[in-house]
């Protein structure tokens, strides 16, 4: 997933008829025939680690981006609610605790996981739009550490601080679908969906009327629309996305404890997100990605220059620091105002660029 | 500006509407131990045009909040229509024909006029939930389309609403206001800071609204008033100080006393 994004809310792709391909550009189209060719460039490790595990952190990330870029609620319980969906995965389906898991079929585990992980997040919802601003941030934080202190306490149903293991996707079609190559294509397929879902229900009467309540709540009163309600829709929708993220995740890892869903995982979410930019859907992706190379190279890189491997959250801190100083609108951000100094050096007479 | 083809009220809010649009009975709203407004009772039939004027801090736009459900009053009743909405909330009273603009543009600057439009049309029909982006035929783009004609920003469509001069924000406002089937809108000085021209403008769009559409417009300017009311409320303190036609509150030695030539609104 790259930076480019033409889904500009001033020129709204309202006549998206029979033509709307001609309307993609082209380097939308190079990135997908990129994404779609990788695993001919990229070894099992890259597939798999990387860029498996960047979809995943994208789609969580984009739930994030979806309840703030539109509803301008900052919500931290997005990592619990894809945790949730893991840990129903775990507990419906097959693990290495047999004592606990059910062995549901996968028809049913993955609706049931999907379900009960975005009712979680409604009820969280529920409780956080009566809130603004700072406030919802702490109440979901809040109810996020309770998620991830209980998990941890509760043996009977969520096997406490050793979680679960061996936790596999089904073998659909013979496919093993934790080898590096199908999962890659899993993980893409999932993340392409979900981020075109957010793109289109953006300019859809409930994406708009988000819109709408995160510019001014008061007026939206004013129009006919059940503000609280709308906000809770919000999260509903955000939480069925956060939730495939966390099935592919508990799927990636083979296996899930309360850590998943612990406070440096949560607060995880929010740094990809603004790293990003919450301004688009692409950004979270934009972000996971770079978090995920970080994460994964930055202990080479340390270890070369004889500093210790495990302060690659040093690099991380250091480097949202700094993006948060320069930047705060993310990497988009940096992205639309280099876009705007060239179109500003563009010829002041005929206004050309390059492009 | 031609064709302000506002529809119709749907059947079944017709079905429980009187005679009466608006009727208010000893409202009062507390702020502390402020009284903001102190036992207001007033009645605005169905298509009456009134205004309600009053020195600043006389509880006008105090009695809007109540009126469209921001705030909840401490007392009184609130009868829309006939039916007792006292206790509704805003979004409810809406869905009942009411309507009001802001004192202060309270729009959505990160979207299009086409967009703020487009919402207040959707606010008040089915499909606000709706995942499903509106069809190029959709009724009520074409509707959308039809506010921002008559209020005079067919070229601003596509701008994004924190872009626009103040003039069109305020024009914006009252495209929204019009928006599904209202029945009774309240302006909230509509024609604050702008200029004659837009003044003018401004007279024409609110004198040419249908019939079965009344309005309540609070206004300092007595030249806006007087020329889009049929009666008058003179408010002062949070009380109801006189009510009667232009012509009588314009000519009351009391009202000139206080307001008119008062010298301190």
């Amino acid at each position: 997933m790259a930076v480019i994004d033409n889904t500009d809310r001033s020129t709204a792709p309202e006549k998206a008829s029979p033509g709307w391909f001609e309307s993609v550009p082209t380097a939308a189209w190079a990135l997908a025939a990129i994404m779609l060719i990788m695993p001919l460039l990229a070894n099992d490790f890259i597939l798999f680690q990387v860029f498996g595990w960047t979809f995943i952190l994208g789609m969580i990330a984009l739930s994030l981006m979806f309840l703030a870029g539109y509803g301008g609620m900052v919500s931290l319980i997005q990592m619990s609610v894809a945790a949730l969906g893991g840990y129903m995965v775990a507990i419906f389906g097959t693990s290495g605790m047999t004592d606990i898991s059910i062995g549901l079929p996968w028809w049913v585990f993955i609706p049931i996981a999907i379900v009960v992980a975005t009712i979680f997040g409604t009820i969280v919802g529920a409780l956080a739009v009566r809130t603004e601003g700072i406030y919802t941030i702490m109440i979901t934080l809040a109810i996020a550490s309770a998620f991830f202190y209980f998990t941890r306490q509760n043996y009977a149903i969520f096997n406490g601080y050793s979680g679960f293991n061996l936790i596999v996707p089904p073998q659909l079609f013979g496919v093993d679908w934790r080898s590096p190559m199908p999962f890659y294509y899993l993980t893409l397929v999932c993340a392409v969906l979900s981020y075109l879902l957010v793109v289109y229900v953006s300019r859809s009467p409930f994406g708009l009327a988000l819109q709408g309540i995160r510019d001014n709540p008061r007026r939206m009163a004013a129009l006919g629309y059940n503000v609280t309600a709308h906000r809770i829709a919000a999260y509903a929708f955000a939480s069925a996305i956060a939730s495939v993220g966390g099935i592919l995740l508990v799927w990636q890892n083979a296996q899930i404890s309360p850590g998943t869903a612990g406070i440096p995982a949560v607060i995880d979410i929010l740094v990809i997100a603004v790293i990003g930019g919450i301004g688009r859907p692409i950004g979270p992706f934009i972000g996971a990605l770079i978090y995920v190379l970080l994460r994964t190279f930055s202990p080479d890189v340390l270890t070369t220059f004889g500093m210790s491997g495990e302060r690659f959250k040093l690099l991380i801190g250091l480097g949202f620091l700094a993006l948060v100083f320069w930047s705060p609108d993310g990497v988009l951000g940096m992205w639309d105002r280099w876009k705007a100094r060239r179109a500003r050096r563009a010829d002041p007479l005929t206004g050309e660029t390059e492009t | 500006m031609s064709a302000l083809a506002v529809t119709e009220p749907a059947g079944r809010l017709e079905s429980v509407s009187t005679g009466s649009a608006l009727e208010l009975r000893g409202i009062t709203k507390m702020f502390g131990a402020l009284a903001a407004i102190a036992d207001v009772t007033m009645t605005v039939q169905s298509g009456e045009r009134r205004a309600v004027l009053g020195s600043n801090g006389a509880g006008k736009t105090t009695l809007f909040n109540c009126v469209t459900g921001d705030f909840l009053p401490t007392s009184g009743t609130i009868r829309l229509f006939g039916e007792d909405v006292t206790t509704f909330p805003a979004h409810e009273r809406v869905r009942r024909g009411l309507r009001r603009t802001y004192q202060i543009s309270l729009l959505f600057g990160g979207l299009t006029v086409a967009d703020n439009v487009y919402l207040a049309c959707r606010g008040v029909s089915r499909g606000r939930f709706s995942l499903l982006r509106p069809r190029r035929g959709d009724p009520l783009l074409h509707r959308a389309e039809e506010l921002i004609d008559a209020v005079n920003l067919s070229e601003s469509a596509g701008t994004l609403v924190a872009e626009l001069s103040y003039g069109q924000q305020r024009q914006l406002e009252i495209a929204l206001a019009l928006a599904g089937a209202p029945r009774l809108i309240l302006f909230d000085e509509p024609a604050a800071g702008l200029s004659p021209t837009e003044r003018a403008e401004l007279i024409r769009i609110l004198t040419s609204l249908p019939g079965h559409i009344g309005y309540v417009i609070i206004e300092h300017d007595m030249d806006v008033a007087l020329r889009v009311a049929e009666s008058v409320t003179m408010m002062h303190n949070g009380r109801v100080f006189k009510e009667g036609t232009p012509e009588e509150i314009e000519n009351d030695p009391e009202v000139q006393a206080l307001y008119l030539g008062g010298g301190h609104g």
